[in-house]
């Protein structure tokens, strides 16, 4: 504790101030060379445009239209898939039985990019929402039920061990100790899957849809109206910093007792 | 309160990728009620294998072992002390405390008072709220003590609790544990890898074979207690620890026959170089005159 405090301070501070400044001094170079005319206008809006443009269709609530229904998705896609991974995956990490039954399947169609599948899920599903949201739920299901059995499989045996002397057994040593033992791997899986799902959603609604983020990205640049598509993509900046940033946040209320892991700043 | 244990031509082998392995071979060993049994012996030879047995979360494929009675007849209660200290990390010290009698569905209000009260006599009160993370390894092991004693066992399980910590720390925390013990006279089965702590502790000490580990020998400790640290440095104190160590060394040998190969060496000459025994001897006696212990 002692040492940790040596670290912060003063220094901590000022790193921070550091993280905080070189976007905003990114932000100023790019509008300082659109002002100077070395970069296109056209292609590079300057900053302060994008800004003014994102005010307007936040205030007309043209955003927010495009906005709620992919949150919608999003969040429906990762509860569908992920509540299953983490169930599964729990079973998984446990019998190994299970495990060696479900793992080759899962070996074999998890490098297949989950995007990919749309096409199939078109077929199944039709252009409807439920076709999106499955597409999600299916990239969130993989990363999800990987980083869960894994948890499970990394518990040390000594901590089950110590739970089973002391008289928890069957059901109860599930839930007072492999549980919350693979909770940190969990989280781990649960970050990765919304990441992944903010990848699919937009790559979804660039192709099969007629509302969300994606469309506006996709529909801005076929129209040629390159504000709006920069504002599609600070958009989806900005919600993936936040989801990040708020279940880092939920980490650490939940689980003030884990060890710090890595988390993209 | 406490219980005898009777351990009957105990078996064990474990399948591995290499083959079989032996890991115990008619095992015998009796310990009295409310007796402090250390049991010393190679690394390898069977002693963390005979304690989860005890334990009841390891199985063993030959003989018996019987554990007398607990109350009401019942099987008499367990508890483990690891060598690694095993807390759980998601818990609170007290919840940790607390998580055996909350196995046995002892109520909340009730097993937090339990808890707080053996806190309170590994002198850990303090630190109740706070995650294993924030404790130093003393005091890890001190709350794992204390997880086990609040589950008021019959018998006392502890797998080289103190190996892991540092000289100064070990020797206060020897003195607590006799302190506690002294108190509360339960059945303790001990293992330690140091012939020191065994003799300061132990009202016998018993030394295993190399694998297949079969006990060898039990030496009675007939030194007076309330013990002291300061026992180390009387004459009687050594001469068993010099006892102990000549018959252990023909094992550690053979252990390391097993562990590595060693050559067979010539009929009678040591098959530890004398440097290393010197060294392995000066790791004991390091811990033989400690700094005197105050407060
Ligand atoms: N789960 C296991 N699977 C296979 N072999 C094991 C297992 N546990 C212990 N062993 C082997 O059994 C022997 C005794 O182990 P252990 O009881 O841990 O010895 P000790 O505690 O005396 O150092 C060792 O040779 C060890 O490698
Ligand atoms: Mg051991």
């Amino acid at each position: 504790m002692e040492e940790q405090r040596g670290h912060s301070g003063p220094s901590e501070t000022l790193y921070r101030l550091i993280s905080t400044a070189s976007p905003l001094l990114f932000l100023l170079f790019w509008e300082g060379l659109v002002q100077v005319g070395w970069l296109d206008y056209r292609f590079f809006p300057p900053p302060s445009t994008v800004l003014t443009v994102f005010g307007r269709l936040l205030l007309s609530g043209e955003l927010w239209n495009h906005l709620s229904i992919s949150l919608l998705r999003v969040l429906a896609g990762f509860a569908l898939g992920a509540l299953p991974a983490v169930a599964l995956g729990l079973l998984m990490g446990w019998f190994r039985g299970l495990h060696a039954f479900i793992d080759p399947l899962v070996a074999a169609t998890y490098p297949v990019p989950k995007i990919a599948l749309l096409p199939l899920f078109l077929i199944l599903f039709g252009l409807g929402e439920t076709t999106k949201i499955v597409t999600i739920a299916v990239a969130v299901f993989f990363l999800v039920l990987i980083s869960t059995v894994n948890g499970v499989r990394q518990i040390e045996p000594v901590l089950i061990e110590a739970g089973q002397s002391y008289g928890a057994r069957g059901w109860r040593l599930f839930y007072k100790v492999i549980l919350p033992a693979s909770l940190p791997a969990i989280f781990t899986g649960l970050r990765l899957g919304l990441g992944v799902a903010l990848l699919v959603i937009v790559g979804a609604e660039f192709v099969a849809a007629n509302r969300g983020i994606g469309y506006l990205i996709w529909i801005s640049w076929s129209t040629l109206a390159v504000n709006k598509m920069y504002v599609g993509l600070v958009t989806i900046a900005l919600l993936g910093l936040l989801s990040t940033r708020g279940l880092e946040y939920l980490r650490q209320r939940l689980m003030p007792w884990a060890q710090d892991f890595h988390t993209p700043r | 309160m406490s219980a005898s244990i009777t351990i009957r031509d105990v078996g064990k082998r474990y399948q591995s990728r290499q083959g079989e392995v032996v890991a115990l071979a008619d095992v015998n060993l009796t310990v009295q009620a409310g007796e402090f049994m250390c049991i010393v012996g190679p690394s390898g030879c069977g002693k963390s294998t005979l304690l989860r047995m005890l334990a009841g979360i390891g199985s063993y494929d030959a003989g018996s072992i019987d554990l007398g009675s607990g109350a009401g007849g019942s099987r008499p209660l367990t508890a483990m002390v690891f060598q690694e200290y095993a807390l759980f990390p998601w818990r609170t010290v007290l919840e940790n405390v607390a998580f055996g009698l909350e196995m046995r569905n002892v109520p909340r209000q009730a097993r937090r008072a339990v808890a707080l009260d053996y806190l309170a006599k590994v002198g850990l009160a303090r630190f109740a709220g706070a995650f294993p993370h924030q404790l130093s390894g003393g005091m890890k092991q001190r709350v794992a003590i204390a997880r086990a004693l609040a589950t008021g066992p019959d018998i006392l399980l502890m797998d080289e609790p103190f190996a892991a910590l540092d000289a100064q720390t070990r020797y206060l925390m020897q003195e607590e544990l006799l302190r506690i013990w002294e108190a509360e006279r339960k059945t303790v089965v001990y293992i330690t890898h140091s012939l020191e702590e065994a003799v300061l502790l132990g009202d016998r000490v018993a030394l295993m074979t190399a694998r297949p580990g079969r006990i060898k020998e039990v030496y009675p400790i007939d030194l007076p207690r309330p013990r002291h640290l300061a026992l180390r440095t009387t004459v009687e104190f050594n001469r068993l620890v010099q006892t102990i160590w000549d018959d252990l060394v023909e094992e550690v040998n053979a252990a390391r026959e097993q562990e590595w190969g060693v050559g067979p060496a010539q009929e009678g000459t040591a098959r530890m170089t004398p440097r290393e025994e010197k060294e392995w001897k000066s790791k004991e006696a390091t811990a033989a005159h400690p700094k005197p212990y105050t407060g």
